[in-house]
C-alpha cells in the first residue's frame, strides 16, 4: 500500500474537476457574471419599454432646456429662464457652500469639544460629554427641523428684528450681517494677504533649515501671524481705507442693505456643523488618548516644555489616528447636506428632484447625482490621503 | 573614618498628621478639578455661567411653565395669539404631544386594529430582552424565533388579510411603528448581505470582487436620499410594465441596500484584522471556504467589530427619518405633519413636538450605544491588549 502511494506520488493526486478550486472559481464567476448581465439586460429592456410608454426620451439633451423655476439662493446669476444645466451648477455650488462652511465649523467645534472632554476641568468635561451624547444620538434631519421650524421661523418679523452685536440683525426672514463694500484700490489688501502667506511659508522653511544647522529656534508661528494679519492691515491703511461696512437697517416693511443669510441655509449649516462636530469630538478624543503616555513622558525627560511636547510629540501622533476617520466624517457631512431638500435649500439633490418632477428624466438626474457625489468623495479622499501620507509614520 | 556624635535619636514614631486643610475634602476636589490654574478657573466660570443660564431656562420651559393638558391650541398660546396664557409666556406645549400621542405611535393605523400593533410590540420585547441578556439560556432557539418566526407572525399581524384579520394598507402605517419596522427589517437584511458583500470584496475571484467593490463604493459614495429616490423612482421603471410596488417596500429596499454597503465595510475591517494563520489553520484542517469562514474566521471577525455593527444600526435607526422623502410617515414625519393641524398651531408646538420625537430617537440610540459598550467589555477575551 505504502509503496503504491510513493510511486503514484510522482504525479499530483488527481482530484475530480468538480472539486478543483480553480475550475470551481471560474465556473462560479462565469455563472455570476452571466446572471448579472442577464439581470441588467432585463432591467434595461423593462426601462426602455417603460420610458417608451411614458413618452420620455432618454439622454442629456434636456439639460439645455429652460428650467422655469426660481431658486431662493444662487451664487452665480440665475433666473427661471436659465437652463437646467445652469440650475444644476447653482445646486452644486450651494452644496459646496454648505459643505465647506459646515466642515470648517464642525472641525473647530469638534476639536474644542473633543479636547474639552479630556480636560482636567470637571465642569468643562461634563458639559462637553453632554453635548456629544445629545447630538450623536439624534437624527440630523430632526436637528435641521428643530432649527428651521422650532427656532428660526418663530422669530419675530422684520419690524421686531433682534439686534445682534457688531451691527447684525436676525428675524424670521434670515440673518442680516454687515456687508463689505469695496472701492477701487481694495485689491491691495488680498494681494498683501497672499504675500503674507507666501512669506510665512518661506520664513518657516528657512527657520527650520537654520534650526537644523545651528540649533537656534525661529519663532515661526508668531512671525507668520504678524505677516498674515499685519500686511493686509498695513495695505488697508496705506491704500487709504478703500472699503466701508454697509449695515443692514429697517426700511419700510423690510430690511435694506447688508448681507442676508437665509434661514434655510442657516438651519442646515447649524444642524450639520453641530451634528458632525459631536462625531469629530469623539474622534479627536480617541486620537489623543491613542498616543501612549510614554511618548509625552519621554519628551519631558528630553527637556521639552509641555507646549512643545504637545506640538512636536503628541499632536503629530494623534493626527495619524484622527485623519482617516475625520475624512469619512467630512464625506458624511457633504452627503448629509442633501438633507437640504427637507427645508427647501436649493442644493444639488433638491434641484435634481425639481428637475425630475418637471422633465421625468429620473435616470439622468440620478446619474448626475452619482457622478457628482462620487466625484466629491474621490476629491476629498484624495486630498485627505495626501495629507495622511504626509503625516504618516515614516519608517526607517 | 569620621565619627558621628549622635546626640539625639528619636525612640518613638510620630503619629501621622492630618493632611493640610487645602489638600483634603471638597476644597481639594474643587482646587484640583475646577481651579487648578487661572485659565482653568476662568473656564469653570464660563461653564458655570452657561449652566446657570441654560438650566433654569430649560427647566422652566419644559416643566414649570409647560402646558401639560388642554383641548386645543389655546393652552399653548398667549392672549395676543388668541390663547389663555399671559403675554410673554413661553413654555413647552406637552398638551399637543398628549393629544397626538397615539398618532405619533401608530400613524393612521385603524383604531380598532391597534391591538395588533401592541401585540407585535409585546412579542418583540418579549423576544428581544432575553436575547440581549447574556445570562438567559437558549440563545440559538431564541434567535431563530426572533429572526425567523417573529417576522412572519408580525407580517400577518400587521398587514392582515388572512386568518380573519382585516387588511391594513401600509399607507396607513405611521409613527414609531414605521420607524421600528423599517429599522428591524433593514437591520436584519443588512447584516447577512453586508457579510456576503464583505466576503465578496475579500474574495480571490476577480469578477466577484469587482462586482462587490463597485456596489459598495457606489452606494457609500452617494447620500441616502439619492438611494431612496432611486428606490422610489427607478425601481418601478426597472420592473416589467404594470408591476406595482408598495411604497413601504421601496423604502425598505432603499434602506437595506444602503445599510448593506456600510455593514460590508465594517465587516471587512473585522476580516482584515484576523491573522493569516487563522485562514491557513482552517485550510490545513481541511475545511472548505464556507466552513472555514463560518466556523473560524467570521465568529472572530464579527466579535471584533461589534461596536462598528451597532454604530451602523444606530446610524440606520436615525436614517429611517429620511423615508418621508418617499412618502412614508415615520415618527419624525408624522410629528412634522401635525404641525399643520390648525387646531394646535402655536409658536411652541413645533419645538415641543420635535423635542418629544428627539427624546424617543435619543433614548433608542443611547440605549444601543450603551449596550454595545457593555457587550464589547464582556466579549473582550483579552486577545487584544
Amino acid at each position: 500500500m505504502a509503496s503504491q502511494m510513493s510511486v503514484r506520488g510522482e504525479e499530483p493526486a488527481r482530484v475530480s474537476w468538480v472539486n478543483d478550486p480553480k475550475t470551481r472559481g471560474i465556473v462560479f464567476q462565469v455563472v455570476v457574471a452571466v446572471a448579472l448581465i442577464g439581470f441588467i439586460y432585463w432591467i434595461i429592456g423593462n426601462t426602455a419599454e417603460n420610458l417608451r410608454r411614458a413618452n420620455i426620451s432618454s439622454g442629456f439633451a434636456f439639460l439645455n432646456g429652460r428650467s422655469g423655476f426660481d431658486l431662493s439662493q444662487a451664487l452665480i446669476p440665475y433666473s427661471s429662464n436659465s437652463t437646467f444645466m445652469r440650475a444644476m451648477i447653482v445646486g452644486l455650488l450651494n452644496t459646496l457652500l454648505v459643505a465647506v462652511t459646515g466642515i470648517i465649523t464642525a472641525t473647530i467645534v469638534g476639536f474644542l469639544v473633543g479636547i474639552g472632554r479630556l480636560s482636567g476641568n470637571w465642569l468643562i468635561a461634563r458639559i462637553c460629554t453632554v453635548y456629544v451624547e445629545i447630538f450623536r444620538n439624534l437624527p440630523p434631519l430632526l436637528v435641521i427641523f428643530f432649527w428651521y421650524v422650532g427656532v428660526l421661523s418663530v422669530l419675530p418679523g422684520p419690524r421686531q428684528s433682534v439686534d445682534l452685536p457688531l451691527g447684525g440683525m436676525i428675524n424670521n426672514r434670515g440673518l442680516y450681517l454687515p456687508r463689505l463694500l469695496t472701492e477701487p484700490g481694495f485689491w491691495l489688501v488680498p494681494a498683501a494677504l497672499a504675500l503674507g502667506v507666501v512669506l510665512t511659508f518661506f520664513f518657516i522653511r528657512w527657520g527650520r533649515r537654520r534650526q537644523m544647522a545651528t540649533g537656534q529656534v525661529f519663532p515661526g508661528f508668531r512671525v507668520g501671524l504678524g505677516l498674515i494679519f499685519g500686511l493686509p492691515i498695513l495695505a488697508f491703511i496705506v491704500s487709504g481705507m478703500p472699503a466701508t461696512l454697509e449695515y443692514p437697517e429697517m426700511a419700510g416693511f423690510n430690511i435694506r442693505g447688508g448681507q442676508v443669510v437665509l434661514p434655510e441655509f442657516l438651519s442646515l449649516y447649524l444642524a450639520l456643523s453641530l451634528y458632525t462636530a459631536s462625531f469629530i469630538a469623539e474622534i479627536v478624543r480617541a486620537g489623543v488618548l491613542g498616543v501612549a503616555k510614554g511618548q509625552s513622558e519621554a519628551a519631558y525627560s528630553l527637556g521639552l516644555s509641555p507646549r512643545r511636547t504637545l506640538r512636536l510629540v503628541v499632536v503629530p501622533q494623534a493626527m495619524r489616528i484622527i485623519i482617516p476617520p475625520l475624512t469619512s466624517q467630512y464625506l458624511n457631512l457633504t452627503k448629509n447636506s442633501s438633507l437640504a431638500i427637507a427645508v427647501g435649500y436649493a442644493d444639488l439633490v433638491a434641484i435634481g428632484q425639481t428637475t425630475m418632477n418637471q422633465t421625468g428624466q429620473a435616470i439622468e438626474v440620478v446619474a448626475i447625482w452619482i457622478v457628482v457625489y462620487l466625484g466629491l468623495s474621490l476629491i476629498t479622499s484624495a486630498f485627505m490621503n495626501w495629507y495622511n501620507a504626509k503625516m504618516a509614520l515614516v519608517e526607517r | 573614618m569620621q565619627e558621628h556624635d549622635l546626640s539625639y535619636v528619636r525612640m518613638e514614631m510620630v503619629n501621622a498628621q492630618n493632611a493640610p486643610e487645602r489638600e483634603k475634602g471638597v476644597t481639594r476636589w474643587l482646587r484640583k478639578n475646577l481651579f487648578a490654574t487661572p485659565i482653568d478657573g476662568l473656564l469653570t466660570l464660563i461653564g458655570l455661567l452657561i449652566v446657570a443660564y441654560a438650566l433654569p431656562n430649560i427647566v422652566r420651559w419644559a416643566f414649570i411653565d409647560a402646558a401639560w393638558v388642554g383641548p386645543d391650541r389655546s393652552v399653548c398660546s398667549t392672549q395676543s395669539q388668541g390663547g389663555v396664557q399671559p403675554d410673554g409666556w413661553s413654555g413647552a406645549c406637552w398638551a399637543f404631544v398628549n393629544a397626538k400621542f397615539s398618532q405619533f405611535m401608530y400613524g393612521r393605523y385603524p383604531v380598532f386594529e391597534r391591538w395588533r400593533v401592541d401585540l407585535t410590540a409585546v412579542m418583540f420585547i418579549a423576544l428581544l430582552v432575553p436575547l440581549l441578556i447574556p445570562r438567559i439560556p437558549y440563545k440559538a432557539l431564541n434567535a431563530i424565533v426572533f429572526f425567523g418566526v417573529f417576522p412572519v407572525v408580525a407580517y400577518f399581524l400587521l398587514v392582515g388579510g388572512n386568518f380573519g384579520l382585516n387588511r391594513v394598507q401600509t399607507s396607513l402605517w405611521g409613527g414609531l411603528l414605521v420607524t421600528m419596522v423599517l429599522s428591524f427589517v433593514a437591520i436584519s437584511v443588512s447584516l447577512p448581505f453586508g457579510i456576503l458583500l464583505a466576503l465578496g470584496r475579500r474574495s480571490r475571484l476577480p469578477v466577484i470582487k469587482m462586482i462587490c467593490v463597485v456596489f459598495i463604493e457606489t452606494i457609500r459614495g452617494v447620500p441616502l436620499i439619492s438611494v431612496l429616490f432611486m428606490a422610489s423612482v427607478m425601481l418601478p421603471l426597472f420592473m416589467p410594465a404594470g408591476t406595482t410596488f408598495d411604497r413601504f417596500l421601496r423604502a425598505v429596499v432603499g434602506l437595506s441596500i444602503f445599510a448593506s454597503a456600510y455593514m460590508a465595510e465594517v465587516v471587512r475591517g473585522g476580516l482584515q484584522a484576523i491573522p493569516k494563520g487563522q485562514y491557513e489553520g482552517a485550510s490545513s484542517l481541511g475545511l472548505g471556504y464556507w466552513q472555514s469562514m463560518g466556523l473560524i474566521v467570521l465568529p472572530q471577525a464579527l466579535k471584533l467589530v461589534i461596536p462598528g455593527i451597532v454604530n451602523t444600526f444606530i446610524g440606520l435607526f436615525k436614517d429611517t427619518s429620511l423615508v418621508y422623502i418617499v412618502g412614508m410617515f415615520d415618527l419624525l414625519a408624522i410629528v412634522r405633519q401635525n404641525f399643520s393641524d390648525a387646531n394646535w398651531a402655536s409658536p411652541q408646538t413645533p419645538k415641543s413636538g420635535l423635542i418629544f420625537a428627539g427624546l424617543i430617537f435619543w433614548a433608542f440610540c443611547f440605549a444601543m450605544s450603551r449596550y454595545s459598550i457593555y457587550m464589547e467589555r464582556r466579549l473582550d477575551t483579552g486577545h487584544r491588549k
